[in-house]
């Protein structure tokens, strides 16, 4: 169904994250993008379709007071009305560059007020809503970023409560119509999950709580919410309600990685235990029930994955990351 | 090592050390006693254990299992020192502060610190002749991660998806190939000061009945070499050495003579061999002891360095500490 294609180098291997792949699809450019983090510093790379790297650059986590560099937590694309932005996460705070990484348009440093360094401070989980930029933070707060059409002037406009514990990862997706108001969830390090409903001022809908197993990725499609946790089970529930709909013993260590084809309503999740499902996400028509059929499975030998990203919006094709591996691996069903 | 301003000291909140710095610290460790290694030996056991620990970390089924790993080391330690109640005391001490530091952490924060450990093992694949032997290092420098055997406590075995109604009911329930070949945890490793910990990684990898994490067939019947050797811990000193000699694998014991006291430790089997290792080793893996760069670092690691020039070795003369305080001399100069 899906064979091996050709791998992207990278300069440098992929870090022990979740989420740890960020990939910017080009159609009009016949581009794609991939973002990597690689420990104190992350690479951006553009590559045609076959795979051959056309050009790559590296972004490093901003200096800050402390004696090593800082680590960066994560990399990724934010698509936006009039522009896309690339956000980059770390334990110093949240850098925005123009989507080649070429310029930094922001910088927000990460107050740890008077903690203690027993506790670690950094930023982690990031998704766009219309003009807003949302990125979660240690302490559970989520920080949204208002976003101008273009130039530099970037504002905070809210700080969101809702969680207790570090936040894990975000995802939104655009307004399904008026019935369906919920078009972002949040994730943290107890499970909890949040589901926002994005505007001038983001109100929270619903949460559902977490059974003490962290969730470190998440995605929303058609008002359902696909969670990947720490034990390895993907659960579906849905949003507006919380209503457990689909449980899945999916991996046998910690997911890493959950990706949404939406064209297709194709979800892919990713492990620690090297592998990588496909599943087919559908509604019965006559039960309404919410479906889920296994359609692929992949073994990457011996590669503690860490991150999975589809490569293109109909999920014929997806890349992978593994922790300690210098190379994009690419898979595809074409 | 055990005694209480050390353990003080590193259990300070603190950032991960930097490569030279952990050296550093474990030279003057190993200089403690009255073992003497020259640069290309002491360069060789480095790195055994660095490879041993990144594997036990690597492998760990659940984050919250590198607390266990730790649990391994003090019980065996607790083996070897049984006949000291002093040491026995501090080992114990030592337990306490792992119990209540880390003990009430969540999954998450100890997947933080794992993912931490993990990147200061990035891009380390240094060959380790009884992981090769093993099989569960492959020739590339890789770890072998098996796909079959019990899931983490806590997981389930993958290969299940359950749909439920909108009361909760469940609706469905299909199985998929999920690929490995899994099966339930038996049971949870023990936290407490005495238990069964269950899990393997952490004890003596070269014990007789070795307990090597692989669950590839075919797993090497090679112990038949290691069958002569005794594990049981001889309280004199100098015995104790000679065993750490033997345990190293063929290596030549020099019987010191000339002002120097002591035992010098090769880990080559003859001194030429060691000498062209010295020569040899490639420029990326050196570590450069000497040069302690940021300030932060100095501090810290003048301190740990007098506190362990306060190491006393009992039941033996004390031993001529010139090499270390050359070191120590240094460090206070920079």
């Amino acid at each position: 169904m899906f064979r091996r294609e050709r791998s992207i180098p990278l300069r440098g291997s992929a870090a022990a994250l979740c989420n740890n792949l960020s990939v910017l699809h080009v159609p009009a450019r016949n581009l794609t993008h991939f973002g990597v983090v690689h420990g104190p510093s992350a690479q951006l790379l553009s590559a045609a379709p076959e795979g051959v790297p056309l050009a790559q650059r590296q972004l490093h986590a901003k200096e800050g007071a402390g004696v090593s560099p800082p680590l960066i937590t994560q990399v990724h694309w934010c698509v936006l009305p009039f522009r896309v932005l690339l956000v980059l996460t770390s334990h110093r705070g949240i850098q925005m560059y123009e989507s080649d990484g070429s310029v930094m348009v922001y910088w927000h440093a990460l107050d740890s007020g008077d903690m203690s360094p027993v506790q670690a401070v950094f930023a982690r989980g990031i998704a766009s809503s219309g003009h807003f930029i949302c990125v979660g933070t240690w302490s559970g707060r989520i920080l949204v970023f208002d976003i101008p059409a273009k130039g530099p002037n970037i504002v905070l406009s809210e700080e969101l409560a809702g969680h207790q514990t570090s936040v894990t990862d975000i995802a939104t997706e655009p307004a399904q119509g008026q019935d369906c108001v919920a078009d972002m969830v949040t994730a943290d390090d107890s499970g909890l999950l949040c589901v926002w409903q994005s505007g001038p001022e983001f109100k929270l809908m619903t949460r559902i709580p977490g059974f003490g197993v962290p969730c470190p990725s998440v995605q929303l499609w058609h008002g359902m919410v696909a969670a990947g946790y720490g034990d390895g089970q993907v659960r579906l529930y849905e949003a507006s309600t919380g209503i457990l709909h689909v449980q899945i013993s999916a991996h046998a260590r910690a997911i890493c990685a959950l990706d949404l084809a939406p064209e297709v309503g194709k979800l892919l999740s990713a492990a620690e235990d090297t592998f990588i499902h496909i599943w087919k996400l559908s509604r019965s028509p006559e039960s309404g029930h919410t479906e889920v059929e296994h359609c692929h499975g992949e073994c990457v030998p011996d590669t503690q994955v860490c991150g999975a990203r589809f490569c293109d919006p109909s999920g014929s094709s997806f890349a992978v990351t593994g922790y300690d591996l210098a190379e994009i691996l690419r898979f595809s069903s074409a | 090592m055990f005694n209480r301003k050390f353990m003080e000291e590193l259990f300070k909140p603190q950032e991960l050390y930097s490569k030279k710095a952990l050296r550093t610290v474990y030279d003057r460790l190993a200089h403690a006693s009255i073992m003497r290694l020259n640069q290309a030996s002491m360069d060789k056991l480095y790195d055994l254990m660095t490879m041993a620990f990144k594997y036990q970390v690597l492998l760990c089924p659940r984050p919250k299992d590198v607390l266990l790993v730790t649990f391994n080391h003090l019980d065996t330690i607790k083996g070897f020192i049984q006949d000291s109640p002093t040491i026995l005391h501090q080992v114990e001490e030592t337990f306490r502060q792992l119990t209540e530091t880390y003990g009430g952490l969540s999954a998450g924060e100890f997947q933080l610190i794992r993912q931490t450990l993990l990147s200061f093992f990035q891009d380390l694949h240094i060959r380790v002749s009884i992981f090769l032997k093993d099989r569960v290092q492959n020739s590339n420098g890789r770890f072998v991660l098996p796909v079959s055997g019990p899931v983490p406590w806590g997981t389930e075995v993958p290969g299940l998806i359950r749909m439920f109604n909108n009361k909760g009911k469940e609706v469905k329930k299909v199985e998929f190939k999920h690929g490995g070949h899994y099966v339930t945890a038996p049971k949870e490793g023990s936290f407490e000061l005495c238990g069964d910990r269950v899990l393997k990684l952490g004890t003596n990898m070269y014990s007789i009945n070795r307990p090597v994490e692989t669950h590839m067939s075919g797993a090497s019947k090679n112990l038949a070499s290691r069958t002569q050797e005794s594990i049981v811990p001889n309280p004199l000193a100098k015995e104790e050495l000679n065993l750490l000699a033997r345990l190293m694998g063929g290596m030549e014991i020099k019987k010191a003579s000339g002002p120097e006291p002591g035992f010098r430790l090769n880990l080559f089997t003859t001194d030429e061999e060691e000498e062209q290792a010295a020569l040899t080793r490639p420029e990326e893996l050196s570590y450069e002891v000497i040069n302690i760069q940021a300030t932060q670092d100095q501090q810290r690691h003048k301190e740990l360095a007098r506190i362990m020039g306060e190491f006393e070795v009992t039941e033996q003369p004390r031993p001529s500490t010139s090499k270390g305080d050359d070191l120590l001399a240094m460090m206070d100069e920079l």
